[in-house]
């Protein structure tokens, strides 16, 4: 089963596309740009559609998806984590 | 892919794929006359909408073509117009009639509800009898105008409803068809993406005019950084985050390949085939309205979360990535492509899904928001009446 999808190999963050995606859990994620897949450690619970996070970032770090910037981070987030709008911020408007 | 369908040729020579005769007000004041008709002739549909009074400028040249440009539209066989006044009513019926097609005017001062409902009833009649005869004829695929815009969008929506939706727009644009995209301040964080895929120069300044005075609206307005509009709270439960990640999901409805070929104003018609990107409001109906009144005949609605919306002379069809979303709100969901999450189908094969639910509904069948009665119909307004 794929558990989550990246885009782009260099996304410091993937989408869940499964329901029950839990702590403790090991993930498998496609990436599709590439058709390949990689593993990864879940440390939190995350609903159906949001991101876990691929790597340690630290505040004012930038959030890579679909290989572009998708804002900055705000809270400190580690690989494995729920990474949504109480860690990451838009850098517009 | 098939290189025709079977559509219904109008006077001026477009193709629709629906055959309305649609009873239209020019105001709000309206509404009531126009759904009195509907109900006395059975197959015509109204189209009530607020608006209509004490608008100006630029306001009201949208306004009027946004009702000419529905009623022109080759989804509908023939128009009754119904306005408070004769004379806005009559510059209604003049731009419809610009097409060919049947067109007729009621005003309703001087006469009143019940006669101006017997006589606009008359004609409606004349027409929907006369529109059951027209007969479907098989027309060139590149004939087809199509638009796409997504609603209550997650972040399924961008990786798997709307890049089914760029792989069929690339196949639909290189078949020579017409295509319009739209959604200005959702390309926010992508308009650098969207500015590379402009034709040449002079496409890219017209784009990036656009984008500037859109995000000078916001700017102008704002009281915050938008993160409680934009993404809206439906897309942050789907699991967006910033209106940048929206942005990049949203700009995966124009596919890899097809160029911007130009830039349109708020229901301006395009002048040639391929890829149009329409200045636009993100809000879902207002933009499907704006696409039917430029003259598109079927549109292209990726969702994640579920939006149910429907169009009264466009037939909508609703693409859906999320799983969840298609199990619990299934009565929704055209094309299901849930399956490009679990790698059980390629991006090419969830296109061509598309393009078959394409054709099947242009060649007749309803749309699921068409069967559960989906009939949107918003107008755009950019500012206070007088």
């Amino acid at each position: 089963m794929i558990h989550c999808v990246l885009h782009d190999p260099h996304d410091s963050v993937a989408v869940v596309v499964v329901e029950g995606v839990a702590a403790g859990m090991t993930l498998t994620g496609l990436v599709l740009d590439e058709d390949r897949t990689l593993t990864l450690a879940c440390v939190q619970d995350i609903p159906l559609g949001h991101k876990v996070a691929l790597k340690d970032m630290a505040v004012g770090d930038t959030v890579i998806k679909y290989g572009v910037d998708i804002g900055k981070v705000v809270a400190p987030i580690l690989r494995g984590q729920h990474a949504h709008v109480h860690n990451i911020k838009t850098k517009r408007w | 892919m098939s290189n025709s369908f079977q559509g219904y040729r109008r006077e001026n020579g477009r193709v629709g794929v629906r055959n309305h005769v649609i009873i239209l007000p020019v105001d709000d004041l309206s509404n009531a006359a126009c759904e009195a008709v509907a109900h006395n002739i059975k197959g015509t549909l109204a189209l009530p909408h607020p608006y209509g009074r004490l608008q100006f400028g630029a306001d009201l040249d949208l306004h009027f073509r946004t009702l000419i440009g529905t009623g022109a539209n080759p989804n509908v066989a023939a128009v009754v117009v119904i306005g408070i006044e004769e004379q806005w009513t009559r510059r209604v019926v003049d731009g419809i009639r610009a097409t060919g097609k049947p067109v007729a005017g009621f005003g309703i001062e001087l006469h009143g509800d019940h006669d101006t409902i017997m006589r606009a009833s008359k004609a409606a009649k004349e027409y929907v009898q006369w529109a059951s005869e027209l007969q479907r004829i098989e027309c060139a695929l590149s004939e087809l105008w199509v638009s796409t815009k997504c609603g209550e969008s997650d972040t399924t929506s961008g990786c798997g409803a709307n890049p089914t939706v760029g792989d069929a727009f690339d196949k639909l644009y290189a078949a020579g068809c017409t295509l319009v995209f739209g959604e200005t301040t959702e390309l926010t964080g992508g308009e650098q993406l969207v500015a590379a895929r402009c034709r040449d120069e002079r496409v890219r300044a017209d784009f990036l005019r656009v984008f500037d005075r859109y995000q000078q609206v916001i700017d102008r307005h704002k009281t915050s950084d938008l993160s409680d509009s934009q993404p809206t709270k439906g897309n942050i439960a789907g699991g967006l985050t910033t209106i940048e990640e929206k942005a990049l999901g949203n700009i995966q409805k124009i596919g890899r390949t097809c160029r911007i070929d130009g830039v349109l104003d708020k229901a301006e018609m395009p002048t040639g085939p391929g890829l149009w990107f329409m200045d636009s409001s993100s809000a879902a109906a207002e933009m499907v309205t704006l696409c039917a009144a430029a003259g598109f005949v079927v549109h292209f609605f990726p969702t994640g979360q579920g939006n149910v919306i429907g169009n009264p002379i466009l037939p909508v069809i609703k693409i859906c990535a999320n799983p969840r979303t298609v199990r619990t709100m299934s009565e929704h969901v055209d094309v299901d492509t849930s399956g490009l999450l679990q790698r059980e189908i390629t991006m090419g094969q969830a296109g061509d899904k598309l393009l078959d639910m394409m054709f099947r509904t242009v060649n007749g069948r309803l749309t699921a928001a068409e069967a559960l009665g989906h009939r949107e119909f918003v107008l755009t307004r950019l500012y206070e009446s007088a």
